[in-house]
């Protein structure tokens, strides 16, 4: 996998099935349904619990604007993400431009998908710093590795935008 | 007539009012907490954008959140410190405001 700005977008070419799978899976891994500790996470109290006038309101008001936000970021990253169901050949490395424009929503679908999976699995803080885990053996090893994957990505992003080379 | 000016006198309403504006007066805080997910250098890039601070300065506070558990970005009045919370949550930082004691 190579990732590069060319212009207006940030590139991702020689993607792997696999790697491009997982991007494929961003927008779904931001799903908090049925997942009690991710709702919490992605709508986090305000306040302390005794604030509790603040909080019933925020819920009211503020929450579903946080929502709208959250969906609207990945509705832009799936529609980034069409160009990867056109290959006709399934196993071939494919390639991901993404519009510098849709950086902020990049940066904020990885990110709920990130904080999804981690509070699914319940990562701890440990296990998410530990870079050199061994290969991917069940369903939640591949979690903390699309956890990782999504944070690379996200860092190159930053990156851009910083304008470092 | 009397015990009618009394019990005006006396409605807890008027003090539970009074109190609300104060509290409401009082300054607030914005605080960030730490989160082990959220990444150095977003959590750096947010302070910079929702703050308006110097990449130092913001980095400054992300080192304070990751070592201490927690700092505090602004304090003033409720209404602004609350659409800071609302600007963070919509990053996805947990931060929440506090009345300063």
């Amino acid at each position: 996998m190579e990732i590069r700005r060319q212009g207006d977008c940030i590139e991702i070419s020689e993607l792997d099935p696999f790697l491009a799978e997982l991007l494929r899976q961003v927008p779904e891994s931001t799903n908090t349904d049925g997942v009690e500790a991710a709702q919490q996470r992605l709508f986090s109290s305000p306040a302390a619990a005794s604030e509790a006038e603040m909080c019933a309101e925020w819920k009211l008001y503020v929450e579903p604007e946080l929502r709208r936000l959250f969906q609207t970021a990945t509705q832009t990253v799936a529609a980034d993400l069409q160009q990867l169901n056109g290959s006709t050949k399934p196993f071939a490395d494919c390639t991901l431009r993404i519009p510098t424009e849709n950086s902020d929503a990049w940066l904020n679908a990885l990110n709920q998908a990130r904080l999804v999976i981690a509070a699914k699995y319940n990562f701890s803080e440990g296990e998410l710093c530990d870079h050199y885990r061994s290969p991917i053996g069940s369903r939640r090893d591949l979690g903390l590795f699309q956890v990782n994957f999504y944070g690379f990505l996200q860092e190159f992003i930053l990156h851009e935008l910083r304008g470092e080379r | 007539m009397h015990s009618s000016f009394t019990s005006s006198v006396e409605n807890p309403a008027i003090e539970q009012e009074t109190r609300t504006a104060d509290e409401i007066d009082l300054p607030w805080q914005v605080v960030v907490h730490n989160d082990p997910v959220n990444l150095m250098s977003y959590v750096t890039m947010v302070f910079q954008k929702v703050f308006g601070l110097t990449k130092e300065k913001a980095e400054r506070h992300m080192l304070e959140v990751h070592q201490q558990g927690r700092s505090i970005l602004w304090s003033g009045m409720r209404e602004r410190a609350e659409l800071y919370v609302q600007q963070l949550h919509g990053y996805l930082l947990l931060a929440t405001l506090e009345r300063t004691n």
